[in-house]
């Protein structure tokens, strides 16, 4: 096997990986400051890929230009959400804000599906742009522009996040929620509006990582739990409570899988992300970058 | 300044406090003592809006503050500095003390309550970048406190601010707290170290299981039978379970 299939193999893994890293993002952060797990994170980010789709279809719009409507679009769907569905799991606690969040979202997780099956039916749809398999050839590795760019933005949005959580008030109140609620309220922050605005940034990521992978993959109705499962894998692997710390570690699945594929055979993709998922659980049960 | 009329709260069917009535004047220095479990931290987290209460009201100045959610009690100037410190452990301490100043009222004047609150605590100076769960108990309670006054509180609750900390840091953040009091910042203090509480206050109520057992001037409780036996240590035959446990505290 020659060097540059490796290293081929390898940046395709960082490409996909760059996907894996913000959708787990997304489900990191609404998890780790409102402490609900949401089960149709998936499903937002299913129906980002099928916003962009509609208006390359409809509108032809370029699908990483689409990404100015499919972003707020995301974001308030997201704070729609959380009004009218999760703001009464949120104020739960113990058990049953745990329970209830995985049953409310994973019922959520139905309906949207079967909405977008209403609306777009159940085919299998995909985005080709005019420079969709042209690229560029670097020591002879292929860079397709596509896969570029969705690194690029993948990168640039979990820059603009942290940039945003480290820097800002409104960023900072948003850590310290995570961190102690209570504490948080009585420095003066709304915890409500933490959460609000928390899903609908945890939605729009959603809806970033839907349009990188309707550039990439073809999408259906029925993407959603798979991404959710991947996701969820990720943040774990991270350690919860490391809102960031999901995206590096989605880089790596992302290459470990691409790797693993190379050497053992394609079959077994999907198998490496589960045993490293089985190593780390045994071994460092806090995470790659938990503290304890 | 504050009045609490019958307030009464549970968690779930566990009744926590019974008619609890009180009041605060503007620039006094009250303090609340009692047992374990007697129902001060509930009673502190209610005022602030944590907690919803089942019955009564709590007033501030004439308006009801009890249906309040808990960032628009400390919009009104009501700061609580909770048990434990409760600080953002991850963040730095600038930056827990930036968050104590995140209502609009404050956030004004975050640049000045910075430099007084560390006035008041000079050692934060040296530390203003490390994480805050790096700090010594000590330390951490002189940023919750720094918080909470970065939120320009007119009246500062503090419960148990002692708690766990050495006699020698002990007797600083009493001074530190005086210090806010003579400022004219109204104090709402809920204390185990009785004796140590009791000489800085201007009244004091004794809460047992829930309820107020008695009340009156810093002094005049100091010199209760009952206080002292309970709180205070002084038995004048020892031996009762209570007096032991209530010595063992102090």
């Amino acid at each position: 096997m020659s060097i540059e299939t490796v290293a081929q193999n390898l940046v395709f893994g960082l490409f996909v990986g760059s996907m894996y890293g913000v959708a787990a993002v997304g489900l990191s952060l609404v998890f780790g400051v409102l402490k609900v797990l949401n089960v149709a994170h998936g499903e937002l980010l299913m129906i980002g890929g099928y916003v962009t789709f509609w208006l390359f279809a409809v509108l032809r719009i370029d699908p990483f230009l689409s990404m100015l409507v499919t972003v707020p679009a995301l974001f308030l769907l997201g704070v729609v959400l959380d009004r009218i569905i999760f703001r009464h799991v949120t104020r739960l606690t113990g058990e049953a804000k745990i329970k209830n969040s995985l049953l409310v979202s994973f019922g959520l997780s139905l309906i949207l599906q079967n909405v977008v099956i209403q609306l777009f039916r159940a085919d299998e749809r995909s985005v080709q742009t005019s420079y969709s398999g042209t690229g560029l050839t670097a020591f002879g590795i292929v860079l397709p522009y596509t896969r570029l760019l969705i690194l690029v933005i993948a990168l640039v949005a979990i820059l603009s996040l942290h940039t945003f959580l480290q820097r800002t008030y409104t960023g900072k109140a948003i850590r310290a929620t995570a961190e102690d609620w209570e504490a948080a309220a009585l420095a003066g922050i709304s915890i409500q509006s933490v959460y609000l605005l928390t899903f609908g940034l945890g939605a729009a990521l959603a809806g970033i990582a839907g349009t990188l992978v309707s550039v990439s993959y073809s999408i259906t109705p029925s993407i959603g739990l798979a991404w959710t499962l991947r996701a969820l894998v990720v943040i774990v692997l991270a350690g919860t409570g490391r809102i960031l710390g999901a995206f590096p570690v989605g880089l790596f699945l992302g290459v470990a899988e691409a790797l693993s594929a190379t050497f053992i055979g394609p079959a077994y993709r999907e198998l490496v992300g589960l045993v490293i998922f089985l190593f780390v659980l045994l071994l460092r049960p806090q995470g790659l970058f938990g503290r304890t | 300044m504050l009045e609490v009329r019958e307030l009464a709260a549970a968690y779930g069917d566990l009744r926590v406090l019974w008619d609890i009535s009180l009041e605060v004047h503007t620039g006094e220095i009250v303090v609340l003592i009692g047992p374990n479990g007697s129902g001060k931290t509930t009673f502190l987290r209610t005022v602030a809006g944590l907690h919803r209460p089942l019955s009564g009201d709590i007033r501030l100045e004439q308006t009801p503050i009890h249906t309040l959610p808990a960032h628009q009690i400390v919009e009104r100037g009501i700061i609580l500095v909770p048990e434990g410190r409760r600080l953002f452990g991850g963040m730095s301490v600038l930056e827990n003390l930036e968050l104590g100043a995140f209502t609009a009222r404050a956030r004004v004047k975050r640049h000045e309550m910075l430099k007084r609150v560390l006035d008041l605590f000079p050692i934060l100076s040296e530390r203003l970048h490390q994480r805050a769960a790096t700090l010594s108990g000590g330390q951490q309670q002189m940023v919750a406190i720094g918080r909470a006054l970065m939120g320009l509180p007119r009246l500062l609750m503090l419960d148990e601010p002692s708690l766990g900390l050495a006699p020698l840091v002990v007797q600083n953040i009493f001074e530190v707290v005086r210090d806010i009091g003579r400022e004219g910042v109204t104090v709402l203090l809920v204390e185990q170290n009785a004796r140590v509480a009791l000489q800085l206050a201007d009244r004091a109520y004794i809460v047992e299981q829930g309820r107020i057992v008695d009340q009156g001037t810093g002094a005049h409780l100091l010199a209760d039978q009952h206080v002292r036996r309970a709180y205070l240590g002084y038995a004048p035959r020892a031996g009762t379970t209570t007096d032991r446990s209530a010595s063992l505290r102090e």
